[in-house]
Formats: structure tokens, sequence, C-alpha cells
């Protein structure tokens, strides 16, 4: 790393008996931080205004404060500037950290309390307020059909269009694909939801039930689709772009036409990459909420029938059970949200250590 | 053609087709180059393909070609039909309705007459995400920084990796925790913050508890991972050698980072805070969970109330009948189009600079 090099700032002629520019002591940051401490604490509870988080947030002012003013005494101004935004850095690092901790913890330590046999293996039919148990084996169900329906949906759609962009695709009309993916990438999520609740659900499926418009699980994977499809796009496009030119030129300069090199050659190199953002576009479509209230409807009940009645998911079990009155209801979400997490969490992991063997890399 | 098959898998396969093609006449693979349309390639000057019946020229490189061409103009039609389906299902509840759309403050699409209005939830929309941006960026700009050149290189790698996943995790379950957890914190923080800076207005009275602050909080918290992963990787990339020259020419390393760093890492920023507003505008059920649910436009961001156009459409889903709805898809119609702006505006600044950046390197 080049951070080891301190550079040493250039001496007035004056002083040429040292080479080295005159340091703040090593014991001055750990003094200027107990001397701020101190201070905050007097002023916070000899005036009253506060508890130990004020006096927190008081004493990291003073001490960047005081580590300005200690440094640009000792080695001058642009010295003070580097310290005071390392502080800084740093500080901003640590603010950080404790709500995404917290949320961490919290997740874990709720959502171990009904990890057990009976939640992964029952529904939520005919359980009331009153009632302990009841799992969350439908929303299970429903999460993994939708999900799957999804990405048999967009994964050739997706893989399909960022070839044209790359391969084909030459012009106004590709940029315009280029433009509007990086756009639909934008779309909230509860817009999709609104989507396919206009087109789907009372549009055309009252064509298959009898007039009525009906929810069903495949217009979840409808509207998650529409929320993977750019995700998709974008990795497949640029690991496609990865893909060393003349792996090309020797596949023509074979004889092989185009649309096999692409299949045989281009998508085999990129491979790796590809499932990759696969990977991490089911993730992100696993996690959604509002789409799936809006369309799939939410059910208490198991449904293996993706195309018929409601379905639920875990994302919206979670929901669901958050605005429930019973007692019993947030260590259901809790636990809900930990297995929903921990799905998520190993597609990630999963795409993270496939990209790490991808050898294209970046 | 029957062969054509027989040596395109070889070739697909590597290994053999280095013999293969040593088989071949020139014009052979010459001709399929040809009618494969690879640019530049004149199949006539290499002798003999010109000459070769054309008429069958490929159908399956035609095919193929359609098939990724239709997959690319779905895209095109799925934005054009979300906006037509849109407007068609939101047109008869807004007619419907009795009083003015964009200044009426309330929702009740469900009464006869059918009363509702956007002015507040957009109002809230809007605020709760910018607030959740001030937060966010400067905190998460600081710890992108720290993990690209601040912290020791494995442990930058392994946080790094850790914030990634971070941003893996649903929104249920960050607006979870804004309810459960977080919500008391906050309420104590709003006393504190009335009693003593009570005097600057969006610092109001309460009933204290679900506010547009918690709101916007959790949204930091949520938005927090997903600006300092992107925001890392672009700073990870700057040149190491405009690095070392920086530090060469005497600089600490807070000058290497304002005079290298963050210049090259401008356009990326600009994406991934916008990126981060998107989805903060979006946001449907951190917000459902933790704003208080109110019609009414008010600064007093302390309050118990608040409201955003995603939240409202899932809250008030389940009771909506058939004006209900479309006047729910007219909100996410406003929605789209406030989402639409802010995409496009921040993709043209990154097509514009990203050409600046690159002809400056």
């Amino acid at each position: 790393m080049t951070s080891t090099l301190t550079p040493s700032r250039p001496r007035p002629p004056a002083q040429p008996a040292t080479l080295r520019a005159r340091r703040l002591p090593a014991y001055a940051a750990p003094a200027i931080a107990v001397a701020a401490v101190l201070l905050a604490a007097a002023v916070v509870y000899g005036a009253g205004i506060g508890g130990p988080v004020l006096v927190v947030v008081i004493a990291a002012l003073l001490y960047l404060v005081g580590l300005f003013v200690a440094t640009n005494a000792v080695e001058g101004r642009r010295s003070a500037r580097n310290r005071t935004w390392s502080a800084l850095i740093h500080s901003a690092f640590v603010l950080a950290v404790l709500p995404l901790a917290s949320v961490v913890w919290t997740l874990v330590s709720k959502g171990s309390e009904r990890l057990d046999g009976n939640f992964f293996g029952t529904s939520m039919n005919n359980i009331g307020a009153r009632d302990a148990n009841g799992g969350a084996y439908h929303a299970i169900v429903g999460t993994l059909e939708q999900v799957g329906i999804a990405a048999l949906i967009t994964v050739p759609l997706g893989v399909l269009c960022a070839i044209y962009v790359v391969e084909y695709g030459r012009g106004r009309f590709a940029f315009a694909i280029r433009f509007f993916v990086d756009v639909m990438t934008g779309i909230p999520s509860i817009v999709t939801g609104l989507f396919v609740l206009a087109f789907w659900v009372l549009i055309v499926s009252p064509w298959f039930n009898d007039g009525r418009p009906s929810f069903s699980g495949f217009a979840a994977a409808l509207a998650l689709s529409v929320l993977m499809l750019p995700t998709i796009v974008r990795s497949t496009e640029e690991m496609l772009r990865l893909v060393p030119a003349p792996l090309r030129e020797g596949a023509y300069a074979l004889g092989v036409p185009k649309w096999k090199t692409i299949l045989r050659v281009v998508l085999p190199t990129a491979l790796p990459g590809i499932v990759t953002g696969i990977m991490l576009a089911i993730a992100r479509a696993a996690g959604e909420t509002a789409p799936v209230l809006l369309v799939a409807g939410g059910g208490a009940s198991i449904n293996f029938n993706p195309f018929e009645n409601n379905q639920s998911s875990l994302a919206l079990f979670v929901y669901q059970q958050a605005g429930e009155a019973s007692k019993y209801s947030p260590a259901r979400a809790w636990t809900a949200a930990l297995t929903l997490v921990a799905l998520v969490l190993v597609l990630t992991v999963a795409a993270k250590l496939l990209a790490r063997r991808n050898r294209l890399g970046r | 053609m029957g062969d054509t098959p027989h040596r395109s898998a070889h070739a697909g396969t590597g290994g053999t087709p280095v013999a293969m093609s040593h088989e071949r006449p020139a014009g052979a693979s010459a001709r399929v180059a040809e009618r494969s349309g690879n640019p530049g390639r004149p199949g006539g000057d290499l002798g003999g393909g010109g000459g070769l019946p054309r008429a069958r020229a490929f159908g399956a490189e035609r095919a193929f070609r359609g098939l990724t061409l239709a997959a690319g103009t779905t895209v095109l039609v799925i934005i054009a039909a979300i906006a037509i389906f849109l407007i068609a299902k939101a047109v008869p509840a807004l007619r419907a309705n009795t009083e003015s759309f964009w200044t009426f403050e309330g929702w009740f699409p469900n009464d006869n007459p059918p009363k509702f209005g956007i002015g507040a939830l957009a109002f809230g929309t809007v605020l709760s995400s910018l607030l959740a941006l001030l937060m966010a960026v400067p905190v998460a700009l600081g710890i992108a920084l720290y993990l690209s050149h601040y912290a020791p290189r494995r442990l930058g790698n392994g946080l790094g990796f850790v914030i990634d996943l971070l941003a893996a995790v649903p929104s249920v379950v960050f607006g979870l925790w804004g309810r459960d957890y977080f919500a008391g914190p906050v309420a104590d923080l709003s006393a504190w913050l009335n009693t003593y800076f009570g005097w600057i207005p969006i610092f109001g009275d309460g009933p204290y508890g679900s506010s547009i602050l918690l709101g916007s909080l959790v949204l930091a918290i949520m938005v927090l991972p997903i600006v300092t992963s992107l925001s890392r990787e672009v700073f990870r990339q700057t040149p190491t050698a405009n690095e070392e020259a920086a530090l060469a020419l005497g600089a600490t390393r807070w000058e290497m980072i304002r005079t290298a760093v963050l210049p090259y890492g401008r356009p990326g920023v600009v994406a991934a805070v916008m990126l981060g507003l998107g989805r903060a505008l979006g946001e449907t059920i951190a917000l459902a969970l933790t704003l208080g649910s109110t019609y009414a436009i008010s600064f007093n961001i302390l309050q118990s109330g608040g409201n955003s156009i995603a939240a409202n459409i899932a809250n008030r889903f389940a009771e909506a009948n058939d004006t209900g709805r479309g006047a729910l898809i007219a909100s996410g119609l406003v929605l789209f189009a406030i989402t639409l702006i802010v995409n496009i505006t921040a993709r043209a600044i990154i097509y514009r600079r990203r050409e600046f950046t690159e002809s400056a390197a």
C-alpha cells in the first residue's frame, strides 16, 4: 500500500538541523480524547441537558476540534486537515456500524425464538390470535414458486436482451434499449406491483376465472420479473463486454457463424459472471414485499398452485405478522425475517464466491 | 449446408478445430463468415465465396438475431405498458374525484363521492427521501473511503463484503426493526431536539413516535449499504498511478483523496447517490411500518405522522374498492413519474460526466 508513505513537509531553510518535520507526540491523540470526554461529561451533566449519548456526541466534536487545533499548532495546517478528516472518516464508520449491528443482533436474537420444526412445517391456517404455534410453510412455498417462475421468465429474456445490446445492436435503437434498461433499474417495486395489478389481475385474469379478477402467485412472479429484468440485463451486458474480442475473432476465423459463436464461445466464457448477476437479482426479488402484497394477496393456507388463488411469500408473511395484534405474531415475524435473510444471504454469498472464481475478473 | 453444425460443434468445444480448419478450403470459412454477417470481412476477395448460393443464407443466424431483438424490444414494451396500463386504470378514478388531485389533503377514494389528493403524499415521499439521503450520503462516503483507503486491505475487503451483504437485506426487515426497536430511541431524541432546538421550525412539538424523522432514519440506514458499496467500488478503481503521483508530490493522505480519488470517482458517486434516491423514493414497506400515515403537509419532522406514496398504497390497498384501487394506481403513476424524472436526470448526468472524465483521463 502507498499508505505507508509519510510525506515529510519541506522545512524552512532557517532550521537545517533535522530532516524530519515536527510531529505531534504519540500520546497527544489519546490525551485529547480523554480531555474531550471529561469536558463533555462536565458540560452535559453540569448543565443537565442530556445523558451518555450526548456526552459521546459532544466528546467526538470536541475531539475533532481539539485535534485540529493541536495539530495545526505543531504540524501545520495541511497535516491538521489530514488528521481531522481521517478522524471524521473513522467516526463515520463507527456511526454507521452501530445501527447496522443492532439490526443484525435483533434479527438473530429475536428470530431464533421460533426457529423450530413447527414453524417450518405448518401454515397459518386456522391459527387464531391466541395460538402460539403456526408457521411459514405456505410462505416459503410461495416465495420459492414465485421466484422460480420469475427466474424462468426473466433469465432467457434478460440474457437475450443483453446479447442483442452487446453483439447485434447498433445505433439509436440499441442505445434506447440500454438507456431504458438503466431507467428501469430505478422503477419502484410498488409500481411494478401496480402495473401487474392493472394489467394481469384486473384485465387478463378475469378471462380465466369466470370474469372475476383473481390474485395469484403467477401475477407476483410477473411483477418480480419486471424487477429482475434490468438487473440481469445489466450484469450480463457487463460480463459479455468483458469477453476478449480475440476469442470471438478466433471463432469467426474458424468459420463458426456468429450465433453459434455467441452460444458456444462467448456465453460459456462469461457464464460465471452471468450466473452471479442472476443470483443477485433472484436474491433481491425474494426480499420484495410490495408487489406480492398487491397481486398475490397473501393467504394463510398452503397453496401449491401458483396460477390460482392467493399465495403468500416470506416477505409478505413478515409484513402481515408485523401488523397482527396477537402477542405471538412478533416472534413469527422475526423468525420469518431471519429465514428470509438467511435465504437471501445464502444466494448472495454463493453469487459473490462464484464471482471470485470468474476468470474474466474485473 | 449439412456439414456446418458438425464443424461448429468442434469449433465451439475447442481443441480440434485447428486441424479441422486446415482440412477445409479457405473459401469455406470465409463463406460462413460472410453469411453470419460478420462486418469487415468480405468473402469475395478470398475467392469462391461470392459465387456460392446465398438463398438459404443462414436461417439460424437470422432467427437468433430476431430472437435477441425481440427480447430487447420487450424492455421498451414493458416500460410503455407500465405507463399505458397505469394511466388506463387511473383515469376513471381521477374523473370520479371530486376534489383537486394535486392539493387536497386527504384520502377518501372509497367514499361516495370520492375525495383524494396526492399533495401530502408526494410531499412526504420527497421530504423523507431527501432527509434520508442528507443523513446517509456523507456517512456512506466516509465508510467507502475508510474501506478503500484507510482500513488495512484485508479488513477493508472483509468489511466491504459484509456491507455488500447488508445491502441485500430485504427492506421489510429494516421496517420491522425500525418500528419495534428504533422508535423508542428516536422518540427520546425527538423530545431532546424539541427541548433544545425547538426554535427551529422542523423540530416542533409532539406527540413523538412514528414520525418522518423515524422513517427517514430507517431509510438512511437502508440506503447506507447500497451507496457505500457502490462508491467503494468506484473509489477502489482510482488509478494507482494518480494516487502515487499525488503522494509523490508531497500530498498528505487527505490531499491525495481530495485531488486524486474524489474527482475520479465523482460520476460514480453521483450515480450511487441517485440510485440511493431512487430506492428511497420507491421504498414501501419500511415506510409503511414506520410512518404515522396522516394526510397533512407539515415540516415538523418530529411529530407522529407523515406518509409517502408507496407506503400509502401498501396501507390502503386492502380496503380499496374499484375507485380506491384506481386512486392508488393514480398515486403510483405520480411516483412512477417522479422516479422516472430522477432516473433520467441521473443517467443524463452520468453519461455526460463519463464522457468528460474519459476524455480528461
